[in-house]
């Protein structure tokens, strides 16, 4: 009745290609969430000679398509003659492109803090560093995490694009079984549920942390 | 470094690439206006008192944000063929792309019709409205303005997604323009970095269209 050439084999070399995702996904969202701290921070305190080419910088890595930013960089450390692996390229294409949305993100956390809350933590005789710490980093974590978790899981979707400078990753994969047993519809049908179980638990705490935080603040209100 | 750069061999070719960002923009118009359709409907259904009507919407909305565009797209290229429907890679395109701007845009509009007062809702059926024609006269005019914004951003995803077209084989939109060229000449830098050129204008007057069109519609 049901009928299927998919053997364990192939559902591992799909579990290698998402560990390869993972992996990808992971690099990327640490180098895009240290360069987008440091990148928000420099946005809300550097004068406009040093932000204004940062903000338009990060606003081309977003007006374009990734796809295309990873042909160029690939092109591009070819002609400079530098011999990353493919698994660097799509890591900082990928990690760059992260930290243009994450810089987005931190920036909106920084401007949530209200400038009296700083004011009065300067007054009490804070540093300025203690002041950034100690008073608007807890404050902006919790308004940038929702936004910082959804970034994560769509990073982790755009790591399907680094097929096209041939990586292997979870997509490649399927695509290469399918091509061995013909049988489209089972293979990306379980591809898909594999990117749904990596995304749905994170995607879920998010939800959780959000409401758990709203719900939080409204206490502080009251 | 010892590439000389040939820039003048990709400019020479602009019009092809810019009879592909025509073809660029359609696809993702198209998308995007079949998108919004679905979208209105998802978006009641996941509001909707009834199941089934409900575990539809949601499980579309969480198969097109949970899982890649690219995915969606190789489903419809590749997956289909089980069913004996062959798309060609235009079709497969414009399906996957709809597909993905119906779930986030449903998302976004289920925002925007809760945002709107139930009270109006029942005002206008007490009037005599008809359930229809409290949605089309009452409800839905105010959604859209509420989520005209985020109706921008998902355009402009929308352009930046269709060039994935050039992975199922898409040759006549931007991206696959330049990649049929790229292949003629190996002038690979060159080439795309035209195109990106290319896609951040486009990106650039999408925002500056909808600027214009949300003046003229709504004033704001």
């Amino acid at each position: 009745m049901f009928d299927t050439a998919f053997s364990s084999n192939d559902l591992m070399f799909l579990l290698k290609g998402a560990w390869l995702t993972i992996q990808l996904t992971v690099v990327a969202v640490a180098i895009g969430t240290v360069l987008g701290v440091v990148f928000g921070w420099a946005r809300e305190s550097l004068p406009g000679w040093v932000n204004v080419p940062i903000g338009a910088v990060l606003d081309v890595l977003r007006s374009v398509p990734l796809l295309i930013q990873l042909v160029l960089v690939n092109s591009g450390k070819s002609i400079l003659g530098l011999s990353w692996s493919p698994f660097v390229v799509g890591a900082v294409v990928l990690g760059l492109y992260t930290a243009a949305y994450c810089t987005e993100i931190v920036r909106g956390g920084i401007l949530a803090v209200p400038a009296t809350t700083r004011r009065a933590a300067r007054s009490l005789g804070m540093t300025y560093w203690q002041d950034l710490t100690s008073i608007v980093a807890p404050i902006a974590l919790r308004v940038s995490l929702p936004g910082w978790i959804g970034l994560t899981l769509g990073v982790m979707k755009d790591t399907a694009l680094v097929m096209w400078i041939g990586i292997a990753e979870l997509l490649r994969s399927s695509q290469i079984v399918i091509t061995r047993i013909q049988e489209p519809l089972l293979v990306l049908a379980i591809a898909g549920l594999i990117y749904f179980v990596i995304s749905f638990p994170v995607s879920r705490l998010g939800a959780f942390l959000e409401r758990r935080w709203a719900d939080d603040s409204l206490k502080a209100d009251q | 470094m010892n590439y000389t750069f040939h820039w003048n061999q990709a400019l020479r070719r602009l019009p092809e690439m810019l009879d592909g960002a025509l073809v660029t923009l359609q696809v993702a118009s198209l998308a995007m206006l079949i998108g919004i359709v679905i979208a209105v409907f998802l978006a009641y259904g996941r509001l909707s008192d009834n199941r089934t009507a409900r575990a539809v919407a949601t499980g579309w909305v969480e198969i097109a944000r949970n899982t890649p565009a690219l995915f969606q797209i190789y489903f419809f290229y590749f997956g289909l063929g089980s069913f004996g429907l062959r798309l060609d890679p235009f079709s497969a395109l414009l399906a996957g792309i709809a597909f993905n701007n119906a779930g986030y845009l449903a998302e976004t509009f289920r925002g925007g019709l809760q945002a709107i007062p139930p009270s109006q809702t029942r005002a206008a059926r007490s009037l005599g409205l008809s359930a229809l024609q409290t949605s089309v006269h009452v409800v839905l005019p105010q959604m859209f303005r509420i989520v005209f914004y985020p109706m921008t951003n998902q355009m402009v995803w929308s352009i930046l997604m269709s060039s994935l077209g050039v992975i199922v084989g898409m040759t006549s939109d931007l991206t696959g323009v330049t990649q049929e060229l790229n292949a003629r000449t190996f002038r690979t830098f060159e080439f795309f970095a035209l195109a990106a050129v290319l896609y951040y204008a486009m990106a650039k007057l999408t925002i500056l269209a909808a600027r214009l069109i949300g003046w003229r519609l709504f004033r704001t």
